[in-house]
């Protein structure tokens, strides 16, 4: 709380009550209204989230703006709110990318727009309720939640393949989250009756086996959502079919929610099992790094390169948490930050040239610079960043990680670098057939440059991310307090006898 | 007067005998085609029984008529919300009989008559005062589906649900009978006496259960007793279909809390075995099968045998925990149900039956509203938050949870993930494919305004689900202390 005004609850509400305020205005003939209201609503979300960063204590990593009221008191559920170092960020993040994907979609989306925009805003307000919960229930009802806007957002708005895409998309990710729920039961038992996530954390079970029962039934929910391999493949149909926004916050926003759940629960919850399948979660975190980073490597459709290319960084966010020292884990948070802005920045880029030319195969394009340099110029900053050039976002956090690695053991550090150069070899290879040469066709000479409307997207999103590269102690100090906790609570056997 | 007020209890039973009767003089004289009056009648004498049913309430557990009849909280909140279910279906199934000429007083009657039987169904302390309820409920659901007579499929489902269900309460009476034989009494609470403390005929009175779980699974759609489901929900008159599919599971709901919970809490680890096979069963068989379904109402009928073997796994929990959570499963499936056949009856008109999967096509693009309401109810269906049918599985799982059914509850959840893909095809042919007609949707104002509120409730109640929580779970906790 601050002025005494449920910052969290506003984060959540506020963006949700805009959203049913856009459907309001009906149908297609109030399309204008719908984006303006949607648009306030956004940058209102964005805007009473700011307090949450100015006015965090960062000296402590205890819950701050913690909110607590009953709500369902037969099973002793709560509504509790609260957010630490880690959540703060990725509730800023998720904020910031709603109004940059209601500008992105404000004139290509024209069927049914106040549908459109007002999925985004609810999504965004039960995404925030994901990061902000404490009680395990409140978390797990956003967290299905949010499950059926993207549905509809695929869906009704994607490409041609959208059905079979949308209704994987669901099944796959439905199928962890169940599992998760009967271990959120599981702990409710075993903890006399609590859903406080904070309970679970300081809660010593039964066995080994229990926990790393516990962990697999978490491990199902998260790494689909991450995607870890071999779960992955709902993500490049998912990416490919859904429409710009979509996609945007698919990447920047949905797969941190996976890389969250690790650490608000498998983590902490259980520790000791997390020590003894670490061999397992790294080497599936190399595999994702290395093997889908080749797979990359050959995808013809723009936006499935960008696709495995956030599995492949997904891979290091996953490997990252698992070797179990501040360096990984603060080089993952940051790196899953930077991946928000980097990919979201990538998909709206594709999203540009696919709203003018209505293709996204690389070979249908070509000299794109020639008509496009504006345009040209940003995707070459976001094309770096994503290969990891310092000086931009994408530096900082895939760095970090190979430190941590390195310490933990040299040939992960060596596999996990690797990235660095497939990284960029998929990226760029990509960059230059799409943009440089000779003008391929019609299509492309017929492009025009960016309008002022995508060029302030743009321009926002080079500055978080030249900033974050440049300077990454701001995102970086906010963690400090809540990583080391986190680690302390890894360190801490929590078994019986 | 004294006789008269010791009959109150039962004021809500006797009134609403007296006004079927008198709906049943009145509608001869009435020659008006539309019935609005016996209609209106109908509906004022389920407003009067609620209210009779909320005035006589009484702390505690009375019994009555020789220990044949009991009220306690449990029955007084399920008789509520049958009387509110066979409303809302009657509102929503008006204009939909009335295109097909089916809305006479002989419908309204036997509507009552049904709802007379649920009534001593839920207030029964007797094996005889139950089966009584039973058969009355029985005898009126096989004269309402064959209520159209001129369509060949009504009859043939007619004469499969009547042939079935005559079997069923065949296997019923000979369970009890076995129950009378072994501990010798047909009284709820005696029988449970003496099965605790007595010494009764062990085998017979295993032998007796088993045809007793037998014929309640049967009545409940539980596989492997479930082949009249898909047809007879397939064949009756859509608005039959949901008659069938909603107040009577509140009242199955209550038949197997007294016989099994009240009568044979004893035996539970006889009876939980059986239901847990049942139920097993029920889930796979009913989610699997559904998926294959291009008819919506064979579709729903599998759903609701998925959905019967959800509320078992509840009560085969075998704890207070457990009851309340099947009562509120059964409570927020009685209301997905209404929901759910409501919309299709809506989307029908003259002539045009919706019952194919494709006839919900595009339907967002028809109607926002209306799509978005069957959004709620397939999500809540499917179990998928903030809806309340999340809850409702919630519950359960976690009562087996406690109980210590883990496998079980593993089992259900995949199965209910399968199950989840039929739900969300509905979504899907609503919100992601191009509609097949573009006829403007005429829709009466009082089932658009009910369908609304439907769907919205299933919302609602999901976000704040806490105090129909709490009603299922205290007004079973009431009943069972003696």
């Amino acid at each position: 709380m601050i002025f005494g005004y449920p910052l969290l609850s506003a984060a959540i509400w506020l963006p949700i009550l805009f959203g049913l305020l856009v459907l309001a205005t009906g149908n297609d003939r109030n399309a204008r209204m719908a984006r303006i209201i949607a648009l306030v609503g956004a940058v209102l979300g964005f805007l009473v989230t700011i307090p949450l960063y100015t006015g965090f204590d960062r000296m402590t990593s205890d819950m701050q703006f913690v909110e607590m009221k009953d709500w369902i008191v037969r099973f002793n559920i709560h509504y509790h709110l609260g957010v630490d170092g880690i959540s703060v960020l990725f509730v800023l993040l998720n904020s910031f990318f709603t109004p940059l994907v209601v500008i992105a979609g404000w004139q290509v989306i024209e069927k049914r727009v106040a549908q459109y925009m007002a999925a985004f805003l609810i999504m965004s307000g039960l995404v925030n309720g994901v990061f902000v919960a404490l009680d395990a229930m409140l978390f797990y009802v956003f967290w299905e939640a949010m499950l059926i806007p993207m549905f509809i957002i695929i869906g009704v708005w994607g490409g041609p393949n959208r059905v079979y895409a949308a209704l994987k998309f669901f099944l796959y990710t439905l199928l962890g989250s169940l599992l998760m729920l009967v271990a959120l039961l599981y702990l409710y038992h075993k903890s006399g009756g609590s859903f406080e996530i904070l309970d679970f954390h300081h809660m010593a079970m039964p066995s080994l086996t229990a926990q790393i029962l516990v962990f697999i039934a978490f491990f199902m929910a998260f790494s689909v959502k991450v995607p870890m391999f071999p779960v992955h493949t709902w993500l490049p149909d998912a990416h490919v079919e859904a429409p710009t926004g979509g996609s945007v916050v698919l990447a920047a926003i949905m797969l941190k929610v996976g890389a969250y759940g690790f650490i608000r629960f498998s983590m902490p919850i259980t520790p000791d099992a997390s020590h003894y399948l670490a061999p397992v979660m790294i080497a599936l975190s190399l595999i994702a790094v290395v093997y889908i980073g080749l797979v990359a490597l050959t995808q013809a459709d723009m936006k499935k390169l960008v696709a495995y290319s956030s599995i492949s960084h997904m891979g290091f966010v996953t490997l990252g948490f698992f070797i179990f020292n501040a360096y990984g884990m603060e080089g993952a948070l940051l790196q899953m930050i930077s991946h928000g802005f980097i990919s979201g920045a990538l998909f709206l880029c594709i999203g540009v040239l696919y709203d003018r030319v209505h293709s996204r195969q690389i070979v249908d394009y070509g000299g794109v610079a020639n008509k496009m340099p504006v345009f040209a110029a940003f995707f070459m900053l976001f094309a770096m960043a994503n290969s990891g050039l310092p000086g931009t976002s994408g530096f900082v956090g895939e760095f970090m990680v190979i430190m941590g690695a390195v310490k933990a053991n040299f040939w992960f550090a060596f596999a996990a670098a690797s990235t660095l150069i497939f990284g960029a070899a998929y990226t760029l290879w990509m960059y230059k057939r799409v943009i440089f040469g000779a003008v391929a066709n019609d299509h492309v000479a017929h492009l025009r440059d960016i309008g002022s409307r995508e060029k302030l997207v743009f321009v926002i999103l080079a500055i978080t991310v030249l900033g974050m590269g440049l300077y990454p102690l701001p995102f970086a100090d906010i963690m400090h307090a809540s990583v080391n906790d986190l680690l302390v609570h890894l360190a801490t056997p929590k078994v019986l006898n | 007067m004294n006789l008269l007020s010791s009959l109150s209890p039962a004021y809500a039973e006797i009134f609403l005998l007296v006004m079927v009767s008198a709906i049943l003089i009145v509608d001869l004289f009435i020659v008006n085609y539309t019935k609005t009056l016996t209609y209106l009648l109908v509906q004022i004498s389920l407003l009067g029984c609620s209210l009779i049913t909320v005035a006589t309430h009484e702390d505690g557990i009375v019994h009555m008529f020789h220990h044949m009849f009991v009220d306690d909280l449990m029955s007084d909140v399920l008789k509520l919300l049958t009387y509110l279910s066979v409303s809302m279906m009657l509102v929503y199934s008006r204009s939909y009989l009335m295109a097909r000429g089916l809305f006479t007083g002989e419908f309204l009657a036997l509507v009552l008559f049904a709802t007379l039987g649920m009534m001593v169904m839920i207030s029964a302390s007797n094996f005889l005062s139950l089966y009584l309820g039973l058969e009355l409920l029985a005898l009126s659901l096989y004269a309402l589906v064959a209520l159209q007579r001129d369509s060949a499929i009504a009859t043939e489902s007619a004469m499969k649900y009547f042939i079935l269900g005559a079997m069923a309460s065949g296997f019923l009476l000979y369970g009890m009978s076995m129950l009378y034989g072994a501990t010798g009494s047909l009284d709820v609470n005696n029988v449970a006496d003496v099965i605790r403390h007595g010494t009764p005929n062990k085998p017979l009175l295993v032998f007796g259960l088993a045809f007793v779980v037998a014929g309640l699974a049967f009545k409940l759609g539980a596989v492997p007793f479930h082949m009249w489901v898909p047809d007879v929900y397939h064949g009756a008159p859509t608005a039959m279909t949901m008659f069938i599919g909603s107040a009577p599971k509140l009242a199955a709901f209550a038949f197997v809390m007294r016989i099994l919970v009240e009568a044979m809490q004893p035996l539970m680890v006889d009876w939980s075995g059986m239901l847990m096979i049942l139920a097993v069963l029920s889930m796979a068989v009913g989610n699997i099968t559904a998926i294959a379904q291009t008819n919506i109402k064979r579709m729903f009928a599998y759903s609701t045998i998925a959905h019967m073997g959800f509320m078992l796994v509840g009560i085969l929990s075998g704890t207070i925990e457990g009851y309340g959570s099947a009562m509120f499963y059964a409570v927020v499936y009685v209301l997905m149900s209404l929901g759910g056949f409501g919309m299709i009856m809506l989307l029908s008109r003259e002539g045009f039956e919706a019952d194919t999967l494709n006839d919900f096509k595009g339907l967002n693009q028809r109607s926002p509203w209306l799509a978005f309401m069957m959004l709620l109810l397939m999500f809540s269906m499917a179990g998928v938050p903030p809806t309340v049918g999340f809850y409702a599985k919630f519950s359960v799982l976690n009562a087996a949870v406690q109980a210590g059914h883990l496998p079980l509850v593993v089992m259900a959840v995949l199965f209910s993930l399968i199950g989840a893909f039929y739900y969300l095809r509905i979504v899907k042919l609503m919100y992601f494919d191009a509609p097949e007609s573009h006829e403007k949707l005429y829709i009466q104002p009082d089932s658009s305004l009910l369908i609304s509120i439907n769907g919205l409730a299933v919302l609602i109640l999901g976000i704040l689900p806490n105090t129909l929580m709490s009603v299922c779970a205290v007004s079973v906790q009431q009943s069972l202390l003696h």
